[in-house]
């Protein structure tokens, strides 16, 4: 039985990924019901995973076991259905008091660690003696990120206008940044191949059996 | 209309990528696969770390991800396994918790003796981010009481004298996005002082390489389906990683071909604009 809902998924899983790549050629009938299939069966699956990976072992069970010790979990409970009292007209209101209680506890516990890790750490890790690292490449490699982060800070310093040296090395801060942007855009195309590779790999290996999986 | 008329179909592109992607997997090519340093530096996190220490793998990510982050965790977790390290699976994403147990299913015929509560556990997905990794410097056993399937941890041996991260060696993020490894870097490494390395996503990964730095951040990154490649190269298995190396390379080689032809197209139809 286990086997036959094995194949059973594979190939229910076949037929959505070529009903979803169908798109590509143009829109259709099928892609719409895969599209609409997959929002739906996401939608329920987060609902039923909510109750039973949060809501049920860090809420429900702790209160049945010992009220006494963690009524304290009552305020996030009651906090998660103001939030829920948006849905109402007359009571959306409501809801502005428990965003507003995460957003600024959020920004005061990421507050610090951002400072930290990426500012200060990452200034410290750039104050650097590009000269002292082993070898040539290394040095290269090092001066160019002392001078591509000072460069690339001073094209964003917009109180004083971009002409002679200063207009130079933020012109060369530029280069830095288009650099950078070419890097990024180099991973997105690997990350989006890589998922092209990985449904290929499926509809090639394990539901075809062409090549070993 | 004109315009229009100049441009290629772009079906025509996708089912050349499509083609570039697909022949190469059936027919393999065996494009060579260079080690970059970062990934070695994981790499050497986990092999210099003596065995029966215990270690944090963070499973951040869900199926959308797999393709890319899959083979790399599990490379990383059968190098841990053969070098006798205990790993605590944890989850920031829901979705983590079975992507860590769909690679210790797959990895248990290759290493039968490997017993749940002694060599690993799976602690299962806690909400928070941040918060979460936070309240387990302090106190790691008040935030995971209990392991995945409700048994308490008092009763699993590889948590005994686990309290915070002071007896972990290293922890491991395969981070997909927020929250992820940038939180573990926030906190773990940057305010507990614990070694903290991982793999991202390609498209996470410029984001992320800052932190490999003189600060030693990140110990080392596997960045994308290259660097889960060079992961199994290090490791000397062929996972589906390697697999797929030759489909990647020959899809960048069509993107820029295709690039170089759209611009030269365009460069020669601006200089006969200008003649005009």
């Amino acid at each position: 039985m286990v086997h036959f809902f094995n194949i059973l998924g594979i190939w229910l899983g076949a037929y959505f990924t070529l009903a979803i790549f169908s798109f590509l050629y143009k829109d259709n009938p099928f892609y719409k019901v895969a599209e609409q299939i997959f929002v739906g069966l996401s939608a329920g699956y987060w609902f039923i995973y909510t109750i039973y990976s949060i809501l049920i072992p860090n809420l429900f069970n702790p209160l049945k076991a010992d009220f006494g010790a963690n009524w304290i979990k009552l305020v996030p409970a009651v906090l998660g259905v103001m939030m829920l009292l948006r849905l109402l007209p007359k009571g959306n209101w409501i809801s502005r008091y428990p965003i507003a209680f995460s957003i600024g506890t959020t920004s005061g516990l990421a507050f610090m660690k951002f400072v930290k890790s990426d500012v200060i750490k990452q200034l410290t890790a750039t104050m650097i003696n590009p000269f002292a690292a082993g070898n040539w490449i290394d040095v290269i490699g090092q001066i160019l990120l002392v001078v591509g982060t000072i460069t690339g800070v001073i094209y964003f310093y917009f109180s004083k206008k971009h002409e002679g040296a200063f207009g130079t090395t933020a012109k060369i801060g530029i280069y830095f940044l288009m650099v950078s942007f070419g890097a990024a855009f180099g991973y997105t195309a690997m990350a989006r191949i890589s998922l092209l590779i990985g449904r290929l790999q499926f509809l090639l290996g394990d539901w075809l059996g062409i090549i070993p999986h | 209309m004109a315009e229009k008329k100049k441009q290629l179909d772009r079906r025509w592109i996708f089912l050349t990528i499509f083609l570039g992607v697909a022949l190469p997997l059936i027919l393999k090519i065996g494009l060579p696969i260079s080690v970059s340093e970062n990934v070695r530096n994981v790499y050497e996190l986990v092999e210099n770390t003596p065995p029966d220490s215990k270690v944090i793998l963070s499973f951040d990510y869900d199926p959308a991800s797999k393709p890319e982050l899959h083979p790399m965790a599990r490379a990383v977790v059968k190098q841990c396994f053969q070098k006798n390290l205990k790993i605590i699976f944890t989850a920031l994403w829901p979705m983590g918790v079975q992507m860590a147990s769909d690679i210790v299913d797959q990895l248990k015929d290759e290493f039968p003796n490997l017993k749940y509560g002694e060599n690993y556990v799976n602690l299962g997905y806690k909400a928070g981010g941040m918060v979460t990794i936070q309240a387990m410097g302090r106190n790691l056993r008040a935030i995971f009481p209990q392991d995945m399937n409700g048994t308490s941890i008092d009763e699993l041996p590889i948590m005994n004298g686990v309290n915070n991260f002071e007896t972990i060696a290293f922890v491991i993020s395969f981070s997909a996005g927020d929250p992820g490894i940038k939180q573990w870097v926030q906190v773990a490494h940057d305010t507990y002082k614990l070694k903290t390395s991982g793999g991202v996503t390609g498209v996470s990964a410029p984001a992320i390489l800052p932190y490999v730095n003189e600060q030693k951040q990140l110990t080392g990154l596997i960045a994308g389906l290259k660097g889960a490649a060079e992961y199994e190269k290090l490791i000397r298995t062929l996972g589906t990683a390697t697999s797929g190396m030759d489909a990647q390379s020959l899809a960048h080689l069509i993107i820029i071909v295709f690039i170089l032809t759209a611009n030269i197209n365009f460069w020669i139809a601006k200089k006969k604009e200008k003649k005009k």
